[in-house]
């Protein structure tokens, strides 16, 4: 199924999952490419859930619990083995 | 038991590569610039934290100091927002770690050294001799401030990473003395859990006030050599 828009501009979240590699290839990782990625993924979190008229609490949490479960990943080999468990 | 309890402490690793720089950066993503004259609501209530802020710290100092108020709020709202990212669980905290501090007490109490004694070298000279001493005691005292002087850096950096890391160690250790009390004897898990929660609030205190400490240190250095 071809998509409607250009393939370069299609947000990733709206990318079919066989549409992937296609997709991948099209985008650049120049570090300019990889930085304006970053600003648009940014930006687009922003102004849906925090640069609203009546935002709330939940915009900045999200992001806080997104990074607590980044960092519970990236320490996850340190704590494994204190787990409450009769054999380690 | 040893090597558990300064993991929390270790640089961050992601499939071997330390990135420890993406997390420092982490912070600049919760302060967006306000670009309109009236903002969403995070930004206002940082807009109205950051004036409060800025007014209490910055209303004591000559123009000349209050140049430096850039320098300032930016190094508040560093430490401020690093401390307090340190206090969700399994983060890691960037102002623990004593080159980083060193790295910023440094060169600020160095920039307000040299500023002090390129302008005004007489006046920045006689700071080394409090007054009134007895004429004998001179020489001594002259050495003495002068050490005391080139402790100041230090004493900045080694107050922030010691109660950053002492607090999270304490939190560590009645956390998991707690859990181990669940087994043995309730009551004594609930005291030992009333203390962990008086001990977290004052941990959120403490990130605060060491980020104001360490930002009103300098601003009276400066003070000095304005």
């Amino acid at each position: 199924m071809a998509s409607v828009i250009p393939r370069k501009e299609e947000k990733l979240l709206d990318v079919k999952i066989g549409e992937l590699p296609s997709w991948i290839l099209t985008q650049d990782f120049t570090p300019n490419g990889i930085a304006g990625a970053f600003q648009r993924g940014y930006y687009q979190y922003y102004n849906k859930y925090v640069s609203v008229k009546k935002g709330s609490f939940t915009g900045l949490s999200t992001v806080l619990a997104a990074y607590m479960l980044f960092n519970y990943c990236c320490s996850y080999k340190e704590f494994e083995h204190e787990w409450p468990r009769k054999y380690h | 038991m040893n090597e558990n309890l300064f993991t929390p402490f270790t640089i961050p690793m992601m499939l071997g590569i330390p990135i420890t720089t993406l997390i420092i950066m982490f912070p600049t993503m919760l302060f967006p610039t306000p670009n309109q004259l009236i903002n969403n609501r995070m930004i206002t209530i940082q807009q109205w934290l950051t004036k409060l802020t800025s007014k209490q710290l910055m209303n004591t100092h000559n123009p000349k100091g209050q140049t430096w108020s850039l320098m300032f709020i930016s190094l508040f709202l560093f430490i401020t927002s690093t401390n307090l990212l340190g206090m969700l669980p399994h983060s890691f905290t960037p102002t623990a770690q004593l080159s980083m501090n060193l790295g910023m007490a440094i060169p600020l109490w160095a920039g307000t050294v040299v500023m002090g004694f390129r302008n005004k070298t007489k006046i920045s000279l006689a700071h080394l001799l409090p007054l009134g001493t007895p004429t004998f005691l001179i020489p001594m005292l002259v050495m003495i401030e002068t050490i005391s002087l080139f402790i100041q850096p230090l004493a900045l950096a080694v107050r922030l990473t010691a109660n950053i890391t002492a607090g999270h160690l304490l939190l560590h250790l009645i956390g998991s003395a707690t859990l181990a009390l669940v087994n043995i004897s309730l009551f004594t898990a609930l005291i030992t859990f009333t203390i962990l929660t008086l001990l977290t609030i004052l941990e959120f205190a403490v990130t605060l006030i060491q980020a104001y400490v360490f930002t009103l240190l300098v601003s009276l250095y400066l003070q000095d050599n304005t």
